[in-house]
């Protein structure tokens, strides 16, 4: 095995390149190579112990690590933002692990790896989106035994999760579920998109990059390559909606994008933002001006630039 | 020591020669039909190809049997593989996780493979089918997950009724097993989900 790094350079530790040794790098490649065959299906794999706690990406992780090279650059989001806890270590580690070029710009990205969001900018045909996934079982909250859900997913067996939308329905009107909303990929698998907000659902269908997802703790791989049938589950009489708001985001206006209320001052103020800091970031550096902007520069939130 | 007893080598550098031919093959399989090519940075032995040699270099190790022609299992190709990759060569197909058949060839068909099962479709064989070119020959459409609308693929060298083979094949989908087209530095992925429109 080649030590990327020389045990005698004292300033860099002796990793292999990407952290985790060759043989691992093999077997997770061998599963992302399955998991691209049955699009949808959940490929077990050896997960490793990574250097951070599992919950934290380390499906996401592993899979970066197996697929990152010298000509690759890496943007991490967690919640949609590049500067959140998450993202910013999960950069940090590639940054000294693999010597990884990293960027804030989704058009510049070859590797994105994200937690909870699709960015708001349109992907591109030869980007690889990595998914962090907590749960990567759609059914399990409604049969616990993999034995079972195994079993379900062979024999495409999915009318507890029409049951479940169904109940949804008959209780509340609609459907509630608004993240981690189930989809059935190429007419043949229901897969958990991780728990991204049902509004980017939309995005994973005929996507032109490759989207793959890796569960750490629960040890699965699965993947959806470019242009696959992507079909968030509904019913005719209560087709599938996306969130909607009743403003645009208050920093750069953008009324296309997922927002999130962020609470500011204990009067009931309420204020809307992107959650995809650099799709905002982008518009507020074009000139588009949301209602709060020069509020939220007033008082250091954020920096206003002048065009 | 005589010449076939001589071992070509493999990767000079192996943590990043084995992350592109994975690269490659990740791209190849994720969009059928694509040709693909690998650096032809290596010695491959005789009887297979640099793109076949380079992506059991990349993906073969002692966890994944692998299975050869007749040709090929007592010759040096078989040697090279022990040697750099510490692969288990097997006599039956269907325990494969590798194989390497040769495209003109008339056995052993697709259906000799594993094709997984329905609980673990994962667990199939990935063929890599050694052709004598990947354009110029009589050509087929694919659709399917990776393609938007249809892509045409014309390999060489394929033996007459091999479409056939593939269109059963993709029929078993979620099952069956992924092939890889191999000539030279080049290869075209066909994984299971992808559908054989046409034969011409």
């Amino acid at each position: 095995m080649t030590v990327h790094q020389m045990p005698a350079d004292n300033t860099k530790p002796a990793y292999n390149y990407a952290y985790l040794d060759e043989q691992t790098k093999r077997m997770i490649r061998r599963a992302l190579l399955k998991a691209v065959a049955v699009p949808g299906y959940q490929v077990p794999f050896g997960s490793r112990e990574m250097p951070l706690a599992r919950g934290w990406g380390t499906g996401g992780i592993q899979i970066t690590a197996a697929l990152i090279g010298p000509a690759d650059t890496l943007k991490v989001i967690d919640q949609g933002a590049d500067d959140t806890t998450n993202a910013v270590s999960i950069r940090k580690f590639f940054e000294r692990t693999a010597d990884a070029r990293t960027s804030e710009a989704t058009e510049e990205a070859t590797i994105i790896q994200t937690r909870h969001r699709i960015p708001e900018a349109p992907l591109k045909s030869g980007q690889v989106m990595v998914y962090q996934v907590p749960m990567p079982e759609p059914l399990r909250k409604l049969e616990p035994r993999e034995a079972e859900t195994r079993k379900m997913h062979a024999w495409a067996e999915y009318g507890l999760m029409q049951v479940k939308l169904y109940e949804s329905i008959a209780r509340f009107g609609e459907v509630t579920t608004t993240y981690d909303y189930p989809v059935m990929v190429n007419g043949r698998y229901v897969m958990s998109p991780s728990p991204i907000p049902k509004f980017d659902n939309p995005k994973m269908h005929m996507s032109p990059a490759l989207q793959l997802f890796g569960a750490g703790r629960e040890k699965r791989i699965y993947a959806l390559p470019p242009y696959t049938s992507v079909k968030s589950l509904d019913f005719e009489d209560h087709p599938f909606r996306i969130q909607s708001w009743s403003q645009p985001c208050g920093l750069c206006g953008a009324a296309d994008s997922y927002l999130d209320e962020v609470v500011i001052d204990d009067r009931g103020g309420r204020m809307f933002v992107c959650s995809d800091s650099h799709y905002c970031e982008t518009r507020r550096a074009e000139g588009h001006r949301g209602a709060m902007l020069g509020d939220a520069a007033a008082s250091g939130l954020v920096e206003e630039t002048n065009p | 020591m005589a010449i076939q007893d001589i071992i070509s080598p493999g990767f000079s550098d192996p943590v990043f020669q084995s992350q592109a031919a994975f690269r490659a093959l990740l791209t190849a399989l994720s969009e059928p039909g694509t040709l693909q090519s690998v650096a032809a940075d290596i010695i491959p032995p005789e009887g297979l190809a640099t793109a076949t040699a380079t992506a059991l270099l990349a993906l073969a190790d002692y966890e994944t049997p692998v299975w050869l022609p007749e040709t090929l299992r007592d010759g040096p190709a078989a040697t090279w593989l022990r040697f750099h990759c510490g692969v288990a060569l097997v006599d039956d197909p269907a325990r494969a996780a590798f194989a390497v058949i040769d495209g003109a060839a008339s056995e052993p068909k697709l259906a000799a493979f594993n094709p997984g099962n329905d609980q673990f479709p994962d667990r199939s064989t990935t063929v890599i089918v050694q052709v004598s070119g990947l354009d110029g020959g009589a050509g087929f459409s694919l659709s399917g997950p990776g393609i938007p609308g249809t892509r045409r693929v014309a390999p060489q060298g394929l033996r007459p009724g091999f479409t056939d083979e593939l269109r059963q094949n993709g029929a078993l989908y979620p099952l069956g097993v992924d092939v890889v087209l191999a000539s030279g530095e080049g290869m075209i992925g066909l994984p299971r989900s992808t559908q054989i429109e046409e034969a011409r």
